[in-house]
């Protein structure tokens, strides 16, 4: 990097946010629940679509929707039609990178007041199996004939973790346990479970050893939205205005049968962008809650060491401890996660940032954490376990 | 902060290559890049890259999880956008413009040749609900309805259509990329496809990547003696339902473009523009685009371009290289074709006929069912 | 200072048995592909062909890659070679599925796994390394849950020359060699 990081011309917040039901099937169509989640971070904001210069749209796989173009497509229900909009995409990891792009659209002075719109809807590719849409991620020449399901790669993802850090299985099922009943106190979770323990987790059906049912986000249909703002939009707009600190992202090779799965470099490169970004030297200290991207319960431990908020190995210990949960010390995904309310793919990580948007105002209401925050932080994570995009927010 | 462009490559431009994957076409495109752009290093000398694909294009889904290593970003800040080219360089100019990256590099490959069903792949991009079901055999017919309502609101005539597909040969035999130009090219000799098309009016696809590295005016001298200065860039969309989109005229063209004159600061774009690189691939939409783009009167580009005011030589030369009539439609790279092109004209490298080179204008379509647009301004 | 709790209200309409139209329009058989091999990769398929497992390598860092490609990710340059890997090496990670590519359960789990391949000459690290990743061959669900698998040595079992297509499946998995 020979970028600077310093004293931008524009500083740019996040003045509303919204989200739809995450459910495993919704009626809406992709455009009417982009548009749900967008109208409701526009009346959170006080604005209407006109007020907006620009949108950045992001979704994952296109082969869920079954709609080619599916940007073209979304740009009317995310309000983006007449006006610049754009698709970003980095797989799973897509739903933080749109706030991402979102800055730089305001950074640059280009565009003052923008809409960030991430939708997905897994309900449609659902015969044979919404799985079977995966299949298309694979290496075409050297992976797909294997006829392989993605579970495999993050089962083995899990289990070299597991390896090198001696972790147990009951360590790991804690995270889902305290995520699913985090979602209690989300009125969008899919998964709300107050009950659910360890057990269940480690009774729940075997799907690739060693991923079991309950490691597992489920598919979800959905969407979320935020308005970003330059600084004097944000302070017209409102009192409490939560601005965006950092911003940072990496992709590692695509070729992952040739790396250490263990340790997840390509979240530490992307967390050291963005804490350079917002003069963070100490994240352990300086990160008040995080939302780490879930999608399995072991990828919040997995993430959580990336991002430096646990040493190597040390976040199981830190979670059987209960550092992490809503009340501990450093509360990790107080949403309820993806394992909690659902894994709408880039609507999932969308929802992180709106998390802690209410989190950092204070306005997450039955899931505000315990402790006093100023600065928050959301990452997602996709492609071939190989995409990580990190953001951190301050009031 | 002023964005320049300072290095250029690109490969391919074959009806099929066969002896490279898609990845290896990146990775040669980008290794011209660099050595245009004085020997950058990607390694080191990058802040982030773009990539701009489609994962039906690609037969693949999340296909951005391959655009990391051949242009030399693994482990680097790398993503990608669902656009045309032209798009993913409008990204790098607001990334360079906000102060976070000093080089960006962009990146856009297309395989039409790997794909086997590419009209039922391109019929994917209309409404599943509304339109798809309708299965069109040739879904060029959506081009040749906005063809049949330009013409018939704006007098445009079948002639006129003519001499735009002989200007585009005749352009196009001088360009060594253009390989499907064919000078002497009669249209009204080639059989209707979609009435009024003909089979002279619709571009054939190509295989090509192209990689563009573009820098903060801090650092561009130290890539490139001459770069050339992106002073606007703009997109719009105009609706995603085809069926309420402006069949008679591409409002998204007029929208992206006004974007980009403003910001560059060009009034009169007909007198301070002195040439453009437009999407032409339908006959008809380099008319419309010429006129969207504010060179020309509403209606009235046909006539123009029969007198020969956007010929080579002419009073603002439009698609001296042929455009894509006569180089091909590489998916999203098309974008990037046209401004490598007029990149190649301003610096020199190609001696085209034309008087003022030190202010371009190029514009890129995604073809049907699309109603985007994208527009950039260069100067020198 | 617990006020209301964001979002307030979302929206979305919840379903389980559709009672309105719904049609099915089937998107995977109609998107097909001809993938263009390449240089690297259409080399390899060869090599498979031939029952050799074939690698390109970089003289500047030093990496051999499995599967190749003609560039060097890491140094940005054209890879200086080819070079024949074994067709054995240790497994690095590995799992048992229960399900398909179409999420039913499958009779009998299988082993898959990613295998570290020999290199005549060189050793690396586990932080790049020439590997597949294949179906295992050989391990029980207990060598896999206990962790045993990990490390153990493998060996590409080969179809008959006749049955190979130059395909990743012209090895039939990686088998456990006994000591």
């Amino acid at each position: 990097m020979t970028s600077r990081n310093i004293n931008f011309k524009h500083r740019v917040a996040v003045v509303g946010a919204g989200l739809t039901l995450f459910r495993s099937k919704l009626l809406e169509t992709p455009q009417e629940l982009a548009w749900l989640a967008a109208k409701q971070a526009l009346d959170e904001a006080g604005l209407t679509l006109k007020d907006i210069d620009c949108v950045v749209i992001g979704s994952a796989p296109d082969a869920f929707d079954g709609v080619h173009m599916k940007g073209e497509y979304l740009a009317e229900g995310a309000g983006g039609i007449h006006k610049p909009a754009v698709r970003v995409f980095v797989g799973g990891a897509t739903g933080v990178f749109v706030p991402i792009a979102a800055w730089w659209h305001v950074a640059s002075g280009l565009c003052k007041k923008v809409l960030a719109v991430a939708e997905e809807k897994m309900s449609h590719a659902a015969r044979p199996h919404t799985q079977y849409v995966f299949r298309y991620i694979w290496d075409p020449i050297v992976e797909k004939p294997l006829n392989p399901n993605l579970i495999w790669i993050f089962a083995m993802e899990m289990h070299r973790y597991m390896y090198k850090c001696g972790v147990k299985k009951e360590d790991i099922a804690l995270v889902s346990v305290k995520n699913k009943r985090n979602a209690c106190g989300h009125p969008s979770a899919q998964l709300c479970m107050p009950d659910i323990t360890v057990d269940d987790v480690l009774k729940s059906e075997v799907l690739v050893w060693p991923v079991q049912l309950y490691d597992i986000s489920p598919t979800s249909d959905g969407a979320a939205a935020v308005v970003l703002a330059s600084e004097e939009e944000a302070r017209r707009i409102t009192d409490t205005p939560v601005w965006i600190k950092g911003i940072g992202w990496t992709l590692d090779t695509t070729h992952w049968t040739n790396r250490d799965l263990a340790y997840p470099e390509y979240v530490r490169r992307a967390a050291e962008m963005a804490y350079r970004m917002a003069g963070i030297d100490n994240p352990r200290k300086q990160i008040d809650v995080a939302e780490p991207y879930d999608p399995f319960d072991y990828k919040e431990l997995h993430h959580m060491e990336g991002l430096g908020l646990a040493k190597k190995c040390e976040a199981p210990v830190l979670t059987r401890e209960g550092v992490t949960q809503r009340d501990g010390d450093l509360p990790i995904n107080p949403s309820g996660g993806l394992l909690g309310i659902g894994n709408p793919i880039a609507a999932a990580g969308l929802m992180k940032v709106a998390e802690i948007f209410w989190q950092l105002r204070g306005e997450a209401g039955a899931r505000q954490v315990k402790k006093p925050v100023y600065t928050g932080l959301a990452q997602a994570w996709g492609d071939l376990m190989q995409a990580g995009t990190v953001i951190v927010m301050g009031v | 902060m002023k964005v320049g462009i300072v290095g250029v490559g690109w490969f391919g431009f074959q009806p099929e290559v066969v002896d490279y994957s898609f990845r290896e076409m990146m990775f040669k495109a980008a290794q011209r890049a660099y050595q245009d752009a004085g020997g950058l290093d990607p390694r080191s000398d990058v802040d982030a890259f773009v990539s701009c694909q489609e994962d039906f294009w690609e037969g693949i889904a999340i296909s951005d999880e391959f655009a990391p290593d051949p242009v030399g970003g693994a482990m680097k800040s790398v993503y990608t956008v669902t656009g045309d080219g032209l798009q993913c360089v409008g990204q790098a100019y607001m990334m360079i413009k906000s102060g976070l990256f000093d080089v960006v590099v962009v990146e856009s490959h297309a395989k039409p040749s790997d794909i086997v069903t590419l009209n039922d792949v391109m019929f994917f991009a209309t409404d599943p609900i509304s339109v798809r079901p309708l299965s069109l055999e040739n879904i060029h017919a959506l081009a040749a309805l906005e063809a049949r309502a330009y013409m018939d609101k704006f007098n445009v005539s079948e002639e006129h259509l003519d001499a735009v597909v002989e200007k585009a040969h005749k352009a196009g035999s001088k360009n060594p990329r253009a390989v499907y130009a064919s000078p002497g090219r009669s249209r009204p000799d080639t059989p209707v496809v979609a009435d009024p098309l003909r089979e002279a009016d619709i571009a054939k696809f190509v295989d090509a990547a192209v990689v563009v590295v573009l820098a903060s005016e801090r650092v561009a001298k130290s890539f490139n003696d001459t770069p050339v200065w992106v002073a606007g860039a703009w997109w719009s969309t105009e609706i995603s339902s085809l069926e309420l989109h402006d069949w008679a005229f591409p409002l998204h063209a007029r929208e992206a473009a006004d974007g980009a004159y403003t910001q560059a600061k060009i009034a009169d774009p007909a007198k301070e523009i002195g040439f453009a690189e437009v999407d032409n691939r339908y006959s008809f939409k380099e008319l419309q685009h010429i006129e969207a783009l504010r060179l020309a009167p509403r209606g009235m580009a046909g006539e123009l371009l029969a007198d020969g005011a956007f010929c080579p030589g002419g009073r603002l030369p439009v698609n001296l290289s042929g455009g894509a009539l006569a180089e091909g439609v590489p998916f999203e790279v098309h974008g990037l074709a046209r401004l490598s092109y007029a990149v190649a004209v301003m610096r020199g490298d190609i001696k085209a006929q034309v008087d003022r080179r030190e202010a371009a204008v190029v514009h890129s379509w995604r073809g049907v069912p699309t109603t985007t647009s994208t527009v950039a301004v260069l100067r020198i | 200072m617990t006020g209301a709790t964001k979002p307030l209200n979302p929206r979305g309409t919840k379903y389980e048995r559709a009672d309105f139209p719904v049609f099915e329009f089937p998107v995977v058989g109609k998107a097909r592909y001809n993938y263009t091999t390449g240089e690297a990769l259409g080399r390899f398929l060869a090599g498979l062909k031939d029952g050799r497992i074939l690698g390109t390598y970089c003289n500047k860092c030093g990496r051999v890659f499995v599967p190749p490609r003609m560039y060097c990710s890491y140094c940005f340059r054209e890879v200086d070679g080819w070079v024949e890997v074994r067709d054995e090496g240790v497994v690095v990670t590995a799992v048992m599925s229960y399900i398909s590519a179409t999420r039913a359960r499958l009779e009998k789990p299988v082993a898959v796994g990613v295998i570290k391949l020999d290199v005549p000459g060189r050793t690396f690290d586990d932080h790049f390394f020439p590997g597949l990743m294949h179906y295992i061959c050989g391990a029980t669900e207990d060598d896999v849950k206990s962790m045993r698998i990990f490390g153990a040595r493998v060996k590409a079992k080969w179809k008959p020359p006749e049955q190979r297509t130059g395909s990743i499946t012209d090895i039939e998995c990686f088998e456990v060699v006994r000591p």
